[in-house]
């Protein structure tokens, strides 16, 4: 069983997933098209809500969101199935292959071998494509992955029914239903509106506010819950930003690269600008987590350090405030 | 952030070979992707978390020798596990594990729990007993 599938590296599972199933049915959709499309660009600050022993800051919308919120865009119709035991899962895994689909499955980090040992960790929401078993081995194309790589059956059924939040449930998906011609201008307006409104929200923990909001925290931290911990915070701040998988500058990269291409299909020289200051701002992301890093190397215990940090977040938020406004108006 | 600057400094990610895909505009200022093997300040984040999460696993290891508390709690605390992911995993409710913490509760906890808990930690019961020196 051996689908001729062809493999192609992404910054980003779900992106990568979905445009590499998308390209295998012959539709140009690259990832940067799926990131925007699915309004992936997003930021959200929950304090309360701890995530590897530090409050939660995620620069990307829910897993799974990103894809489906593109499959509507374009009137793609997707096939999901969960399964309650991995005999069944690998029945109908194995039965799709056999009618030479490939399938997409969630499926968890901790048990991925291939994965360098400091990132398997209990994350439930990794995406992958299956495309062919050859004796009990399973063919495998990984987005964030250079090339293929192959996983015996064994370990496969681990992955798939990893447990905790998220849990995948052997969850496999593919498209069944993909309209011969995509309506993509009206998703990419569609989306970009969505991006603005989520990024402009009067809520004080999402979007722009949710920055200036961190900017206040990172202020208060140092006095509240001591220097050790501040540093710990804000490396896991850096780390969602730029950790693999984000593609650098919190996503701020994929979206200019979307903008770009949504300059020409909408044949609208506005956006080509925004996407060249998406780009600039993606920069200050980069520098605000050099900072960030310097920081917490040197242990500075001087209080300023981390005001000086607050003040270029702070500064970030503006000019994203007003990027996200002259994007509202450009569509 | 130019393709030219794309980062290649030393990473984590080496001792699995790989490098992540990133995206960057080239000397026009058009978006293309280049690959990265890593960057300083990834690194310098990533390794300052483990190094807290190693830091708490020594203390819950010191705390579970001392039978201060049971060695559940370390063994969770070493496979990057939480609650949830416990619970989950050997098919309880949180408030069961976390009883299981208390060391009194967990001498008296059945074989065949043990066993549970022990496959999930993939330890024999003799190791979730005795925490290796």
């Amino acid at each position: 069983m051996n689908v001729d599938f062809t493999h192609h590296q992404a910054a980003h599972c779900e992106n990568g997933v979905i445009s590499n199933l998308l390209k295998h049915k012959g539709y140009q959709i690259s990832e940067p098209m799926a990131f925007g499309l699915g309004s992936g660009i997003f930021f959200v600050y929950l304090p309360f809500l701890k995530v590897n022993f530090a409050p939660a800051v995620s620069y990307r919308p829910m897993p799974g969101l990103i894809f489906k919120r593109m499959c509507k865009r374009l009137g793609i119709t997707i096939k999901r199935e969960k399964f309650k035991s991995p005999e069944n899962a690998q029945k109908a895994l194995d039965s799709l292959l056999k009618k030479g689909i490939p399938v997409g499955l969630q499926v968890g980090v901790y048990n991925l071998t291939y994965f360098p040992d400091d990132y398997r960790f209990h994350f439930n929401a990794h995406n992958m494509v299956v495309y062919g078993k050859e004796k009990n081995e399973y063919l495998i194309s990984d987005p964030v992955m250079e090339n293929v790589t192959s996983l015996p059956s064994e370990q496969l059924d681990l992955v798939r029914f990893a447990k905790g939040a998220f849990a995948p449930k052997g969850q496999m998906y593919y498209p069944t239903n993909v309209p011969t011609d995509l309506p993509l201008e009206k998703a990419i307006k569609t989306a970009i509106k969505a991006t603005c409104r989520y990024m402009l929200a009067p809520v004080p923990l999402v979007g722009v506010k949710g920055m200036r909001t961190v900017s206040k925290s990172i202020r208060k931290w140092p006095k509240k819950v001591g220097i050790k911990k501040t540093n710990h915070y804000l490396g896991q701040i850096v780390r969602m930003q730029e950790e693999i998988g984000t593609g650098g500058g919190g996503f701020r990269f994929i979206y200019g690269a979307f903008l770009e291409e949504a300059a020409e299909i909408l044949n609208n020289p506005v956006l080509k600008d925004l996407s060249k200051e998406i780009t600039t701002i993606g920069d200050l992301w980069r520098d605000f987590a050099i900072d960030a890093s310097r920081l917490y190397k040197n242990r500075s215990v001087e209080f300023d350090g981390y005001n000086k940090i607050a003040d270029k977040l702070l500064v970030i938020a503006n000019k994203e405030e007003l990027f996200f406004k002259k994007l509202k108006k450009s569509i | 952030m130019k393709l030219n600057d794309v980062p290649q400094d030393k990473s984590n990610l080496e001792s699995a070979g790989f490098k992540e895909l990133c995206y960057g505009v080239d000397e026009e200022g058009n978006y293309g992707t280049k690959t990265s093997s890593g960057w300083n300040p990834k690194k310098i984040a990533l390794d300052q978390s483990l190094e807290y999460i190693n830091e708490r696993i020594a203390g819950f290891k010191q705390r579970a020798q001392a039978k201060e508390i049971s060695p559940i709690q370390y063994y969770m605390e070493l496979n990057r596990m939480d609650l949830i992911v416990l619970s989950d995993y050997v098919g309880k409710w949180q408030w069961q594990v976390k009883r299981h913490f208390k060391i009194n509760v967990f001498n008296s906890l059945s074989s065949k729990m043990l066993k549970k808990y022990a496959a999930v930690f993939n330890v024999s019961v003799a190791q979730l007993k005795e925490i290796d020196k």
